[in-house]
Order: C-alpha cells, then structure tokens, then sequence
C-alpha cells in the first residue's frame, strides 16, 4: 500500500488475523458458546417450563400470586445484628406479593405444596430489601446444580424420576417429609415464611453475623386437609387473603435467627439447631390487597440479593443463583407483557 | 480542533488506555455474568455496576477533551476510505462509550431495580417504570455490547496494521510511550518552544 515496493507482509497480517481470533476466542469462551454443559441463567429457567407451556408474561416460577402493600415495624433490636435501616425501630413501607410454586399461572390452589411471600420494605434513605420465602422449613436440594437435576426430574415423563432422584439424594429427605406430612392451611396469613438462605447480617461495629429468618404468623395456623381444600375452589388462597386483609390488617413477626460457628451455612436443606440466638426484629403488616395484574408488584423482582447496607449474600450458593435465573425471568416475562392477562383494557404496558 | 500536533496529548492517551482496559473488562464481565448462575454472578454483577458509571464519566471527560485538543492528523498518504473508517470509528467509541452505561442505567431503572454502586451508595432512577422501556434497552444493550466488541476488534486490528504493515506513525500518536523516532530530527524546533 504505501510501499508497493515492498512484498506483501504476510507475517505481520497473520499475527493480526491470529491476535484478533485470540480476543474473539477469549469473549466466546467467556460468554460459554464453548461450555455446552454450563448451568446458564436461561437453561435454569427453561426447566421450570411445565408440560403444557410457559404462562406466557408470567414469572417462570411462583406464577400465580397476588399482591399486597402494608408496613414492617422494626422495634429497634435487629440493629443488634446489622446496621441496616430497616432495623432501626420505625416503620417502612412494604410491597408484596403472595404467591404459590408453581410454573402454571392457573393452577388451582390446593395443588400446591409450597406457598410463598415476596417482600420489599423500603428505607426512607432509598435503600431497599428484596427477599422471597416459603412456606418449607428446608429446601430441596443443597447446590444449584442438583436443583436444575431436580427440576429435570419433576418434569420427566418417568412417573419414578422424582422417588430415584430422591433415593440419589439424600438430603432431599427433611423437604421430602414436610411435603408429604406436613401441615396444609386454608390461609397464606397462617403460613410461616422462612428464608432457607443464608444471609450475613453485618452489625454497626463491623461485626458479621450469618442470619436465617421467619415470618412467623399472628393467625392461628389451622390444619386442613387438601380434599376439603380443593373443595373451596381453584382460586381460595386470594380469595381468602383479600377477604381477611379487607376485615383486618394480618401480621407476622420476624425473627432472625443466628448461626453458631460451623453450623451449616451453605446449605438449606439442613436446618440448623433448635437452640440457635434468634431475635424478633419487628412485624410484618399487610394492610391491603390488590389483584396481581396492574397490581403494584407484579414487574417487581424480588429478587433476594437486593439488600441494604448492612447486610450481604453468605456462602449460601443459592442467592446467586435466584439472582440470575429472577432476572432472567424477569426478562423474559417484561418482553412477553402483551400476553399477560389485563384487567383494565388498553393498560399501559 | 487544534490541529498540527503529532500525538494525543498525555492525558488523552492515559485515558484512552485506562478506558481500553476498563471497556474490555465490561464487556467481559457482562457477557460472563449473564451465562452463569454461580456465586461469580453477584460478584460480576457488583463490577459491571460501578465500572459502567466510571466508563460513563470517564468517557465525559474524554469527550470534552477530544474537542478541546483534538486529533492528531491521518497520514496523507492514507487511503480515503480508511480515513473515513476511521474518522467513523472514533464517532462510534464514543456514541457506545456514552450510551453503553445510560442504557444499563435506564434498564435498570425501567425494571425497577435500585441502582446500587457500592454499599448503600446508588443512584436515582433515570426512568419510569415500564415493561416496554425495559424490553427495549435490554435488547439496546446486549446488541450493542456485540457490536462494541466487534469495534473494539475491528479498531485493534486497524491499530496493529498501522504500527506492523504501514508503520505510518499512527499507531505511535495513542502509543502509551513513545516507541521509535517520535518527532523527526528536521521538526524538533518547532515542538521545544
């Protein structure tokens, strides 16, 4: 080009064909296009589909809810454990969601095991806490990787893939007992919310303290058995819910409770000691009911790594994880807002 | 513009591989964190945040003083489609450089996330609320982290081919120390003033 008399310089042009290759190499790599066995965000995601087909514009898991707005009262002795703002005694406003876990937006109440509470409480200084718990005392599974196993089993077509996963498994015991023998209620106010996960509380002196909590409901948990409840109807959870919420604001108390050194932080199917500090840090209050669609939470993601200073995600593998596959979620359904049901025609999307 | 100079200035070239070296980690991290549901998610995730302002301000900054100071000259001798290429190039890294980091931010504002940087530090919403608004810069953002790398290859390679095959001192205008017989002997009087 600029020195004709030159030959061509090949060596020179191969270098910059292989050092650009090298980069391309590097981002593909990076992205996973060459690591067909990564658990990505979205194959996570894919393994909650049921057999009939994603509810189009609906969380990919916990689908069916309805939403709720209230208040958390802080009393003050939480910021034994963590500095952050919502445990400084006062009151902030919550959004959130009950729902139930199940990929099927239309299932009927009473088919599913695990009930749910999506939380965000808000601190006037604008920081938030996302956090999402059930109704198990446990999880399933202690890693990510044996979750997506399990997600795989359940939606095997082999009516045994869940028992031999189980038999494979045997940390999935303690959640297998509570499915099958634990207590069903007619009420998600009489459910007891935990957060499985842990999470490290870190106090105002810098002190870290590795935390579980419950919600631990005012009402007066009542044993009913799934027969009678199916006969209340595919959608009584909501019903019932805005019902009572309408009669009188229902509540729950929050107790964290704290690890000792070696217990088992890193994974939620062990529960840990009875004997463990817990402390009541305030009570939780929902005032009002909406239905989920044009509700305040449904484009929320409660997601649980959304959390104030003060406090942060632990050894626990499973927050990351809910992290990324929420989002993905998340993505997916924002994407899909036109075949979400709406109650007020022409909604602004 | 202020023409007539032989190199970037040194703070323009500090920038320029200070920004090289965060954009490349962006757009590592980004395109890592999104294919992984390990405890590395929220690390990345933590980075990509904060590190996408800094590239915002820094990007700010550098644009002021592209068009305070300017641009070194292209060789004469230099074809006129590459001059162009590479006039087109240079508008390119900084519309991305700018409208990377405000689409992560508007993204998250749409979705409702808080914006946190670090520790209780985060930054308000730059957006209402909305599904469509967030369908549209997630897709916004993840295309045009391709087409940045894509840019970043295409401005490698051009950088390399100036500094291996045309060796026509181009590459030595953003060199981060001077490499070879910078300013020829004949034109020394005129820079020492």
């Amino acid at each position: 080009m600029t020195a004709p008399h030159q030959s061509l310089p090949l060596g020179s042009l191969a270098l910059i064909a292989l050092f650009v290759a090298a980069a391309a190499g590097a981002f593909a790599y990076t992205a996973g296009w060459f690591s067909p066995q990564r658990l990505t965000p979205g194959k996570l995601v894919d393994a909650f589909a049921p057999p009939t087909g994603v509810a189009l514009g609906h969380r990919r898991n916990h689908a069916k809810g309805i939403c709720f707005t209230g208040v958390f009262e802080a009393n003050g002795a939480g910021s034994e454990l963590s500095r952050a703002a919502v445990f400084a005694r006062g009151q902030y406003p919550v959004l959130g969601r009950f729902n139930l876990g199940t990929a099927d937006a239309n299932a009927a109440d009473a088919t599913v095991r695990v009930r749910g509470l999506g939380l965000r409480i808000t601190t006037p200084d604008g920081q938030e806490w996302r956090s999402a718990t059930i109704n198990a005392p446990v999880f399933p599974v202690s890693t990510p990787v044996t979750f997506y196993e399990l997600l795989h089993a359940s939606g095997s077509k082999d009516p045994n893939a869940v028992a031999t996963f189980a038999a494979a498994h045997p940390e999935f015991a303690p959640f297998g007992d509570w499915a099958k023998n634990g207590t069903w209620t007619g009420s998600y106010a009489e459910e007891h919310y935990n957060s499985l996960n842990s999470f490290v509380f870190v106090d105002g002196s810098g002190a870290e303290h590795v935390v579980r909590w419950s919600l631990l409901p005012a009402a007066q948990p009542v044993a009913v058995s799934t027969d009678e409840l199916a006969k209340r109807g595919p959608n009584f959870l909501e019903q019932e819910i805005a019902q009572r919420v309408a009669g009188a604001p229902q509540r729950w108390t929050m107790v964290v409770t704290v690890a000792n050194p070696g217990d088992p932080t890193a994974d939620p199917t062990k529960a840990w000691p009875t004997d463990r500090r817990s402390i009541e840090v305030g009570t939780l209050v929902a005032q009002q009911v909406q239905a989920e669609p044009d509700g305040p939470c449904r484009d929320i993601n409660f997601d649980p790594t959304v959390l104030p200073s003060g406090m942060r995600t632990s050894d626990d593998p499973f927050p990351a994880a809910r992290s990324a596959a929420y989002a993905k979620s998340y993505d997916l359904r924002t994407a899909e807002a036109k075949d979400y049901p709406r109650t007020t025609p022409g909604a602004k999307p | 513009m202020i023409g007539g100079h032989r190199r970037f200035t040194p703070l323009q070239r500090l920038l320029h591989w200070l920004m090289a070296a965060c954009i490349l980690a962006m757009l590592f991290i980004g395109v890592g964190m999104v294919s992984t549901v390990m405890p590395k998610y929220l690390t990345l995730v933590s980075i990509h945040k904060p590190l996408g302002i800094a590239i915002l301000v820094l990007a700010l900054i550098r644009l002021a003083l592209r068009l305070r100071y300017g641009s070194p000259p292209l060789p004469a001798d230099l074809p006129e489609p590459m001059k162009l290429a590479a006039q087109a190039s240079h508008y390119a890294f900084y519309a991305l450089m700018i409208a990377m980091p405000l689409i992560g931010w508007g993204m998250l504002s749409a979705a409702a996330y808080p914006v946190v940087l670090y520790g209780g530090w985060h930054l308000p919403a730059i957006l209402p609320q909305s599904d469509s608004l967030h369908t549209l810069l997630w897709d916004a953002h993840f295309y045009l982290a391709f087409a940045f790398f894509a840019l970043v290859l295409l401005h490698v390679a051009a950088a390399l081919f100036h500094a291996l095959v045309r060796r026509d001192g181009v590459f030595e205008t953003m060199a981060p120390v001077l490499t070879y017989s910078e300013v020829p002997p004949a034109e020394q009087g005129r820079h020492a003033v």
